[in-house]
């Protein structure tokens, strides 16, 4: 389409945004948008502003399918229905603590103990008048509401990177447990010492999406669980590993296409704005550094293995992408690919390593979310003038150490009192079946029919 | 009356059903079947790690036919599924008792 036609098109189309949302808003008692005759261009900034940060929610919001597709593909059928039943229950579960308390532990306003705690209460909720946040510039960004939502998918991320790790043997109830206390508490205290403005902020530490603060911030807990669980029954025998193998690469593969689809609205409405130049330059550092990583890891797995392996691909692609998180808005466009590029090689080493060091992690989460993670926060301090490595070090050090003794302490409790491994006997049947009481694919076999 | 049991590669199925039809073979079951002779198995790699297929998918067709039928069915197996490549699988011929066709209650050579 034609720039000018488009231009022409868009704007009776904005302004009948305006003018509905207006409309609605008149209805509500709260009249902070002028009717549509009075439409100012700091208002129509405003919806859409706004409306972008909705769009970049529920492309978040897609991810934790994405997730659940991603980690079914890569485990066992016999353990399908357990997989996506944790995925359904971490979105519930993280978006209900967040709303309950998440919400005012992560953005406290101000910190009671200087930079490092702070809770504003429980609950959500705003008047009228306070509705409208406002960015630098004094024009409104998003509504409250919208900052909540868009905030509260980004939680139960968290917990989701968890459940990859620990699957195929973790007992439900503990896993529930364990991710309603970890995402209603660990993350987002220490969430709040970055992008609540506390004292990590403070001191210049850069995480621009979550390399750190959603994608370590899981790694080192599912690092943690793995620990505590051990190996899956049969996976290293003696002195050899013996792989095995996910039922399903299309589901696999669906789940990282619906993943970097959502890292759209991940890194695309950490923008918090619409901000036409910042927008766009953040989806393409994130689609480079993507496309690299997919590079990196199917070049390095075909060396080594001399076949390339796909579930090393998907992993690469969301390698690169966990990598450009923390800087996507502040490294050039060279920088996204070689951040990409080195995150694709990294997730191939790290889950050889992992695997040789007998921590067994079915779908590679710890070496995309925290190795990635990791790599992505300090490239910032290398690739950014405007940052300090060691600063980002510190960072990657302070959440490292908090979040995996959290993690650790919670899993170890959950471990001596209510157990977090499944018999051995459940364990060959199938989660499904010993949880759940029900198959992914009944009636698939002709025996079932 | 004899069974043959043919185990044979897989993507040699078509032509061995294509085979027998000329041959005027009425029916056939086949099976999917994994196994191993003197074929072994193979080392892939997945995730960086190396496992060993022991298990090789191989097909298993069972045909049932008249015991003057049996070496120009066998001869026929041999020549439409043979690469002369390891793996191309063995035929076993078995004897039968009886036979019983379940719809019309006809037995043996009838049932065939």
């Amino acid at each position: 389409m034609n720039r000018s036609i488009a231009k022409k098109m868009c704007l009776p189309l904005t302004m009948a945004m305006v003018a509905l949302a207006g409309t609605a808003m008149a209805a509500e008692g709260a009249a902070e948008i002028p009717a549509a005759a009075e439409i100012t261009g700091a208002a129509v900034t405003y919806v859409v502003n706004n409306t972008w940060m909705l769009v970049a929610t529920f492309l978040v919001f897609i991810m934790h399918l994405g997730f659940a597709t991603l980690e079914a593909g890569l485990c066992r059928s016999k353990n399908t229905v357990n997989i996506l039943f944790k995925n359904t229950a971490i979105v519930a579960i993280g978006l209900l603590t967040y709303a309950v308390i998440g919400f005012n532990l992560m953005y406290p306003g101000d910190f009671s103990i200087a930079g490092i705690f702070g809770f504003s209460g429980f609950g959500i909720g705003v008047s009228p008048e306070n509705m409208m946040v406002t960015g630098d510039d004094g024009v409104g960004i998003y509504t409250y509401w919208t900052d909540f939502i868009f905030q509260a998918m980004f939680a139960a991320t968290a917990a989701t990177i968890v459940s990859g790790a620990v699957a195929e043997r973790v007992k439900l109830h503990s896993f529930l447990i364990f991710s309603a206390i970890y995402v209603a508490l660990v993350y987002p205290w220490v969430g709040s010492w970055k992008w609540g403005g506390g004292w990590l902020d403070a001191m210049g530490f850069y995480d621009f999406a979550g390399s750190t603060l959603v994608h370590s911030v899981g790694g080192w807990a599912a690092l943690a669980g793995v620990i505590l669980l051990g190996p899956r029954l049969g996976k290293y025998v003696g002195k050899t590993i013996k792989p095995i193998m996910g039922h399903s690469m299309p589901l696999a593969t669906i789940g990282v296409f619906l993943l970097w689809l959502g890292w759209f609205g991940f890194n695309g409405g950490s923008v918090l704005s619409a901000n036409p130049a910042a927008v766009s330059f953040v989806f393409v550092t994130t689609c480079l550094a993507a496309a690299a990583g997919i590079v990196g890891a199917s070049s390095l797995s075909w060396i080594i293995q001399k076949k390339p392996d796909l579930s090393m691909a998907l992993n690469g692609a969301l390698a690169g992408l966990v990598g450009i998180t923390a800087g996507a808005d502040v490294v050039s466009v060279m920088s996204s690919v070689l951040i990409g590029l080195i995150a694709g090689f990294l997730v191939v080493v790290a889950v050889m390593v992992i695997d040789r060091l007998k921590l067994d992690d079915p779908v590679g989460a710890i070496s995309v979310h925290l190795v990635c993670g990791v790599w992505g926060t300090l490239a910032v301090g290398i690739f950014s003038a405007a940052h300090s490595f060691t600063t980002q070090l510190i960072g990657v050090a302070a959440y490292g150490v908090t979040c995996f003794f959290a993690a650790f302490i919670i899993f170890y409790l959950l471990k001596v009192t209510l157990g977090i491994r499944v018999d051995a006997e459940e364990e060959m049947k199938g989660l499904d079946i010993g949880e759940h009481g029900m198959e992914a694919y009944a009636g698939f076999e002709i025996n079932n029919v | 009356m004899k069974k043959i049991e043919a185990i044979i590669k897989p993507f040699k199925l078509d032509d061995l059903k294509a085979a027998m039809a000329e041959l005027g073979v009425q029916g056939m079951t086949v099976t999917e079947v994994k196994g191993f002779g003197r074929q072994k198995g193979h080392t892939e790699v997945y995730r960086g790690a190396e496992y060993v297929v022991d298990f090789i998918p191989k097909v298993k067709v069972e045909i049932v036919v008249a015991a003057e039928m049996v070496d120009k069915v066998v001869s026929t197996i041999v020549a439409s599924v043979k690469t002369g490549k390891i793996g191309d699988g063995k035929i076993f011929v078995l004897p039968i008792d009886s036979i019983c066709r379940i719809r019309t209650g006809e037995t043996d050579k009838e049932a065939i």
